[in-house]
């Protein structure tokens, strides 16, 4: 896998490029989020069908999925090349919804970036279905894609140094709920009252959110009540 | 009835570790476990363990332990001195702690990781099928601390004594052998010449997530931001200031800098035992 060898050059097959990632692992890049969540989508489908070759670990991530752990990656990289892909339909697996007080300390930049009232920042992050395209940072903390471009917000330039557990945040294309209290750098737009479930090591899949699962987020009102 | 260990003196980074945690990266899991695994299945096997038993993974100052019954330890990896209430005994080989007496594992003489394996092994809960304590994420439990009592397994009737007992030295240069990838095309021809060429150190700002280096900067075609892609044990990642960080088994599972070449695993155990300063040579395998 040196590159100028096989997979060494990304190997080009409907606009699939797979890379090597040391002697055990392949980096597949895509074009695009909703061409990577179909691809890891289909990698999960062969791996249950029993037709994909042992895979360690399958990390989708932004517009790549890492397969590591695997035995003869090029091998693999040639079959991967020559795969169709199906796209994935927008119905694809349940829906988990989080409820939200939409209390962030970044409400009114949100808001001003967004060019909207401070109210109606709640109603456009309410209306849209999200799915978890990844997660990383920390455990159960899924990058969520599906807020339109035009509401697309820049990070923070400085970090905070300490985001409660159950913020909810916005940062470029992505939304997310922090499982744990951490430092970041998101805009923060509410709360999930108790974010518990999003990572709880005493159920068999501790993550709420997994990569693919689709998302809504649901308003409570003043009263507390969704 | 359970053996314990209490915790006399934690040192300034005593973690549990095994061979870690697999097939949970795509939740953000990192791996974890032993960063000088060689180390931690030698020290096991020493005692009749198995190879991946929990073991006590220290950090260039030792830590000191108190067994409420007489247990059996290896205290192997970096060399250090190693004492019995007071008196000094053997490094690298099996040692009988009596009940009550202290075990201490002193400062490294070389080296950075010391690892204290205790027939039976260390019986914290498992997390996630591993007992290893995962700094980036805080799985597992949290690192020593005065006082804390560890439950031990039960030992093995029969230790299956090896003849010799190989510890390698610890590296006074470390050789990192890699192959260029997943994102070498991120990089100028001059950068992969320097990566190559120059000489890094260790520097002391290194972790269980990564060994960072001190040297040139590695130069990149565009300024271009990477999304954020998943990570390999191993992968070379090259942030904004231009130095290698080589993510060692504590490393995000995804991240968003370019990943210039991935060091083969079987080197990470002496970089896991190159002190601040080592100078490190990076090859193209």
């Amino acid at each position: 896998m040196t590159p100028g060898r096989s997979v060494g050059a990304p190997t080009q097959s409907r606009s699939v490029e797979v890379r090597p990632a040391g002697r055990h692992a392949l980096l597949v890049e895509l074009p695009d989020a909703e061409r990577t969540g179909a691809f890891h989508a289909e990698l999960l489908r062969r791996r249950a069908a029993g037709t994909l070759p042992q895979v360690e670990e399958i990390v989708p991530g932004a517009r790549t999925v890492l397969l590591d752990g695997v035995a003869h990656p090029e091998e693999l990289a040639r079959r991967i090349a020559d795969w169709d892909v199906p796209s994935r339909a927008d119905d694809d697996g349940g829906v988990v919804e989080i409820f939200v007080r939409y209390d962030g300390p970044d409400l009114g930049q949100v808001a001003a970036l967004w060019g909207v009232g401070v109210d109606e920042v709640a109603a456009r992050h309410s209306a849209y279905t999200y799915r978890v395209a990844f997660c990383g940072f920390a455990p159960g903390f899924g990058y969520l894609t599906g807020l339109p471009a035009e509401l697309h917000v820049p990070r923070h330039d400085t970090p905070r140094t300490r985001v409660p557990a159950g913020a909810v945040a916005l940062a470029g294309p992505y939304s997310a709920v922090y499982p744990r209290a951490t430092p970041g750098g998101w805009q923060l737009i509410g709360t999930m009252p108790d974010p518990a479930p999003l990572w709880d090591l005493s159920r068999e899949e501790p993550a709420l959110l997994t990569p693919g699962t689709r998302v809504r987020f649901v308003a409570e009102t003043q009263d507390g009540t969704p | 009835m359970t053996v314990k260990l209490t915790v006399v003196r934690p040192g300034a980074l005593t973690t549990v570790q095994d061979r870690g945690r697999r097939g949970h990266a795509h939740l953000g899991v990192p791996r974890s476990g032993a960063l000088d695994a060689p180390a931690m299945s030698l020290a096991n096997r020493l005692l009749g363990n198995a190879p991946g038993a929990a073991v006590l993974e220290t950090t260039l100052t030792g830590c000191a332990l108190r067994p409420d019954r007489g247990v059996t330890v290896v205290v192997g990896g970096a060399p250090c001195p190693v004492t019995v209430d007071g008196r000094p005994t053997a490094w690298g080989v099996p040692v009988r702690v009596p009940a009550g007496a202290v075990l201490d594992a002193g400062g490294v003489t070389a080296g950075v990781r010391s690892y204290v394996a205790v027939a039976g092994g260390i019986a914290v809960e498992p997390v996630l099928g591993s007992r290893a304590s995962d700094l980036l994420s805080g799985l597992g439990p949290a690192p020593l601390r005065d006082g804390d009592v560890l439950p031990l397994g039960a030992p093995a009737h029969q230790p299956a004594l090896p003849d010799a007992a190989p510890w390698p030295a610890p590296p006074t240069e470390l050789t990192l052998p890699l192959r260029l990838g997943p994102r070498a095309d991120w990089f100028t021809p001059a950068a992969l010449r320097t990566l190559t060429s120059a000489t890094y150190r260790v520097s002391q700002h290194s972790n269980r997530i990564g060994l960072r280096t001190e040297g040139p900067p590695l130069e990149r075609v565009s300024a271009g931001e990477l999304a954020s892609e998943g990570m390999v044990l191993g992968a070379v990642q090259v942030p904004p200031d231009g130095r290698p960080v080589v993510f060692l088994h504590d490393h995000p599972t995804t991240g968003g800098y370019p990943v210039i070449g991935v060091v083969a695993e079987t080197a990470l155990a002496a970089a896991a035992q190159a002190a601040a300063g080592t100078p490190i040579r990076f090859t193209v395998a």
